[in-house]
């Protein structure tokens, strides 16, 4: 098991392009995606191709089903009882909910980090190195520990506290801690769902940094209801709204730069000038 | 005055509703009956305050006081030169001992334990037993002991001429140290207390694994649709509103009869051989277990349930399995809450008396257990019987062995607290 | 890359075990009821008895063949309804004063009073019914009116003993009424009292019905205060001053001496406790019942 900010290669592969075009490049795909949550729909025909190594990001109004669809990424909603998905999640050109994956080894390769920053009531040592030590790693722990928490730029303000509960760090150190938990167990991709929604600016600006900064080494897919953000950090940006029916679907799924200068979707324009939602 | 006015105007528009004096009375009365049933209701609090009072007065009660005590021979007659026996050396207790008893006693003691290798105690007890062989004239309880003293050696004089009178607590360290005896005076608890130890032991070692398990199954694997899983729910909750004692009968049928085999040790040829049955200690620790698996059940699900769905999801986005989750996770943070639960289920069969007393606790045993195949008997089994005779000096006994057995509650529930409070201390620093 | 599910045989193993620890108690349930069951039928097989005697008559002498259930019955009645009496308007008062009137402080006390007095042994109970309720009866009633055992204060003393419960419930049930409906009411300038007799009491009513119940089915299946103050020997008799076994009563009397298996008092046990378990079951029920009933109301 190689760590994986021994794997600069990847970097080189998206460099050059910046359109979400091409084969192979592509970390996740999902094709004609419902969502059911019992019989209401949360969700309907999704197609989305999430570039490798980029940061993506999930915007829309309240209620539009982001949540939902960075769940499915990682088959998070499998813990949900009544949720149901339809249509095909490709990772790596496997289908994630093909009937023999193992949803285990899937959270494995595609991390999460949530709304509100959730370490395990542990020291912040045994919240990094747990996650590894289930997967079954064998090597040096604390060399592990510590590269996982300088990845997560959390190292300098910890190091002197690593036997500590971590539910006595900061908010803001608190995310971190768990984006350096799942940096840990060398996912391919991360999820994020509004990582920085409660936390205060300053402590919002460095997740954002760290984000640019590990983006060189993980795709990122990262939901946020705040624009401004969503423009500073992502790559791509993909706009999601809701019909008459409260069921969410994709509008517009772009560069960045062309959803926020000249959106080809009047709905995408209107939710990004503030008219709607 | 805009107000009553507008009153007035009210009641023009049409109404019917009293304004001005008339009003003012109605809430007056209103107000007046408020008050009354606030009183009603406070009292009613007060009630079962003082229910709670009078209960545990009446044991105080019941466990300290004047006995008049009659002896076959007085101590006194036997001091030696003036010495009194209870500060009498070894060497002459003996001799009164001798003196006093006949020779084929006296070998049957020596046989027993030689009388060179007697504690002074120990003789001094014998004397007592065979010697002076106080006997219980009559007893009262501590207030009276305390506040009208004089009736009551006025009435000892009376009615038990020729008694001694003196204070006894029946609560001592030899109460607790000693076995069972027919005589009160020197009865005690420890074959009970040892019985309730082991019982509990193994009610627990049943019932906290099974109970935690059918707990993780119902809060974490079970899907609530499906109807067997409602089905083990619904059964869990009714199962809590049995009787015990229905307990007891399905501990009898089962355990003791038909799983006699095992309960009675016969299978590993362990086991009281004389009275090979199967009313041992395992089966009354089976029977609480089975009583108290709801209970354990249900609060362990409370727990359970209680831990945040982040840490549940925190462990998941790592890509541990459902276990690792649950082993790592959810349980350390639910355990106070488990722990607190059992330990107040435990302290419920820890009180039980009527499943034990179907199962078959013994009547009387002055062995301590030695084992989950012994015969038992129990704190609460023991309370029973005392307070089932009809003389006093077993009441006095049974208050006695009451209190011993509301200490033992008592410390149990502060357990939990202070491993409560631990546990969240632990949570914050550790 | 291979996302493929491995075997897991521990978490399976694991899985299976933690079902079989919810499964026992479905056993117990089976156990209970195939066990007092069985020995009932072999009880209703024998000559001497049959269901007509034994809910006919009014007479359970077994030493003569006599098996009519109706003197137990009576009086496990009686000491539930004396219990009912006394628990049922005090629990409820409690409830309402803790929920309605007690500021947060005074509650917080209060409250582990009526814990300690629901976590009391009822073997303790039993003594205070013998040593306490019966003297203080006769004292007040006379000697020659109130006998040694009776029912009327082993009655009272399981109303003592089922406050906590009622309480508990009924006070839960009255807390879970919205605080917005107390506010309507007291805009319409109603006292406190009325609020809470008027308003929140009528809203609670299904919860504390199930309460009531609930303690009714607990009153019925009591034994050791019964077993040590009612009596010890089947008495048809509706006063509550005179000795009276109950049928938890009897069962404990007649498994607490020696008693041989297969002999028809042993099955005559199972049969009452068949009875028993029925009785407080569909109590129970009821009371579940009851309480989803009105959960979907508020919903
Ligand atoms: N666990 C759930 N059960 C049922 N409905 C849900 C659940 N989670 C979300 N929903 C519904 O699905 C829709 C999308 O929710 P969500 O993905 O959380 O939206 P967002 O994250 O965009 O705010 C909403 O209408 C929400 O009510
Ligand atoms: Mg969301």
């Amino acid at each position: 098991m190689t760590v994986a900010i021994d794997r600069p290669s990847r970097v080189q592969v998206e460099n050059g392009s910046s359109s979400p075009n091409g084969s192979g490049r592509y970390a996740i795909e999902a094709e004609k995606m419902h969502v059911y949550y019992g019989e209401f729909c949360a969700v309907r025909d999704v197609d989305m191709k999430v570039p490798t190594n980029k940061i993506t990001a999930i915007i829309g109004p309240s209620g539009c089903g982001k949540s939902t669809v960075l769940r499915c990424f990682n088959r998070m909603n499998d813990l949900i009882s009544s949720a149901r998905i339809e249509g095909v999640v490709l990772f790596q050109g496997q289908n994630i909910y093909d009937e023999d994956v193992d949803p285990v080894e899937v959270r494995r390769r595609i991390g999460m980090v949530f709304q509100k920053p959730n370490p395990f009531p542990k020291t912040i040592y045994e919240n990094v190195a747990w996650g590894t030590r289930i997967n079954g790693f064998r090597g040096d722990m604390d060399e592990m520990v510590e590269r996982a928490l300088r990845s997560a730029a959390l190292w300098e303000e910890v190091k002197d506290k690593l036997q500590q509960n971590a539910l006595g760090l900061s908010g803001g150190q608190q995310q971190r801690l768990c984006i350096a938990r799942a940096i840990a167990v060398e996912p391919e991709i991360i999820l994020m769902d509004e990582p920085a929604s409660a936390l205060d600016p300053i402590a919002t600006l460095r997740i954002e940094d760290l984000m640019k900064e590990i983006s060189e080494k993980y795709t990122i897919i990262v939901v946020t209801h705040n624009m401004q953000q969503a423009a500073r950090i992502s790559d791509y940006t993909a706009f999601f709204s809701v019909d008459d029916r409260r069921t969410g679907n994709l509008i517009e799924f772009d560069d960045t730069e062309k959803i926020f200068t000249n959106p080809s979707q009047k709905r995408t324009e209107d939710y990004i000038t503030g008219r709607f939602g | 005055m805009a107000l009553n006015q507008q009153e007035t105007a009210g009641q023009d528009a049409g109404g019917m509703m009293p304004s001005g004096p008339a009003y003012h009375e109605r809430v007056v009365a209103r107000q007046r009956r408020g008050r009354a049933w606030a009183v009603i209701f406070q009292a009613a609090m007060l009630a079962g305050i003082i229910a709670l009072c009078a209960l545990l007065l009446n044991i105080l009660n019941q466990s300290f006081g004047y006995i008049a005590i009659v002896n076959n021979i007085d101590p006194a007659e036997l001091a030696v030169d003036g010495v009194p026996l209870d500060r009498l050396p070894k060497d002459n207790l003996v001799e009164i001992l001798e003196a006093n008893v006949s020779a084929g006693l006296m070998r049957r003691y020596e046989h027993d334990m030689p009388f060179a290798e007697r504690s002074r105690e120990n003789v001094h007890e014998l004397i007592l037993e065979r010697v002076v062989e106080p006997q219980v004239q009559a007893t009262w309880g501590l207030f009276d002991s305390l506040f009208v003293r004089g009736s009551v050696f006025a009435e000892a004089e009376e009615r038990y001429p020729g008694s001694d009178v003196y204070f006894r607590s029946w609560l001592t360290t030899s109460f607790i140290s000693k076995s069972q005896s027919s005589e009160p005076l020197r009865a005690g608890v420890r074959t009970a207390i040892f019985g309730s130890l082991w019982v509990v032991a193994i009610t627990v070692l049943f019932s906290f694994p099974i109970g935690v398990g059918a707990a993780i199954y119902l809060e974490e694997y079970a899907h609530k649709e499906r109807v067997l899983n409602r089905l083990i729910q619904t059964n869990i909750n009714n199962l809590a509103g049995v009787p015990s004692i229905i307990y007891g009968m399905l501990g009898l049928a089962i355990f003791v009869r038909i799983l006699e085999v095992f309960t009675s040790g016969a299978f590993l040829g362990v086991g009281d051989q004389s009275t090979a049955n199967g009313r041992t200690i395992i089966s009354a620790g089976l029977t609480l277990g089975l009583l108290i698996l709801p209970l354990i059940i249900i609060n362990g699900q409370e727990a359970i349930r209680a831990v945040p769905s982040s840490l549940r999801q925190a462990g998941f986005g790592l890509g541990a399995t459902h276990w690792q989750v649950i082993w790592h996770h959810v349980l350390p943070s639910a355990m106070p809450g488990i722990l607190t639960g059992t330990i107040l289920a435990v302290s419920r069969a820890i009180g039980e008396t009527a499943p034990l007393v179907v199962v078959g606790a013994s009547t009387f045993i002055a062995l301590d257990p030695s084992g989950p195949f012994s015969k038992f008997t129990v704190l609460p089994i023991q309370i029973y019987q005392w307070t089932s005779r009809p003389q006093d000096e077993f009441r006095n006994l049974a208050a006695a062995a009451i209190l011993v057995l509301l200490i033992l509650l008592l410390s149990l529930n502060a357990s939990a607290v202070l491993l409560r409070n631990h546990f969240d201390r632990g949570q914050a620093s550790a | 890359m291979d996302l493929r599910r491995k075997p897991r045989v521990g978490e399976s193993i694991i899985q299976g075990f933690l079902f079989l620890c919810g499964a026992i108690s479905v056993l117990t349930t089976l156990g209970i009821v195939y066990i007092l069951g069985r020995e009932s039928v072999l009880f209703f097989a024998s000559e001497e008895v049959n269901l007509l005697k034994f809910f006919g008559g009014t007479e359970w002498q077994p030493a003569i063949g006599r098996f009519g259930i109706w003197p137990l019955v009576t009086a496990t009645l009686m000491a539930s309804l004396i219990a009912m009496t006394v628990a049922l308007p005090i629990g409820l008062c409690v409830a309402i004063y803790l929920s309605e009137y007690a500021p947060d402080r005074t509650r917080s006390i209060l409250k582990p009073v009526l814990e300690i007095l629901a976590g009391i042994p009822t073997v303790v109970y039993g003594y205070f019914a013998l040593t306490f309720m019966t003297p203080l009866l006769r004292g007040i009633l006379g000697r020659d009116v109130v006998e040694i055992y009776n029912t009327a204060s082993a009655g009272i003393v399981i109303g003592i003993l089922v406050i906590p419960l009622v309480s508990s419930m009924s006070e839960d049930a009255l807390r879970a009424v919205p605080g917005t409906l107390r506010q309507a009411s007291y805009g319409l300038g109603a006292t406190r009292l009325e609020t809470a007799v008027r308003i929140v009491l009528p809203a609670a009513l299904s919860g504390v019905a199930a309460a009531f119940i609930v303690a009714i089915s607990r009153a019925i299946g009591e034994t050791m205060i019964v077993a040590i103050a009612a009596g010890a020997g089947p008495n048809f008799t509706f006063s509550p001053f005179r000795a009276a076994e109950t049928m938890t009563g009897h069962i404990v009397r007649i498994s607490g001496g020696d008693l041989s298996y297969d002999s028809i008092d042993y099955n005559s046990i199972f049969a009452i406790g068949l009875l028993l378990f029925l009785l407080t079951l569909s109590l129970n029920v009821l009371s579940q019942w009851i309480v989803r009933r009105f959960r979907e109301e508020y919903e």
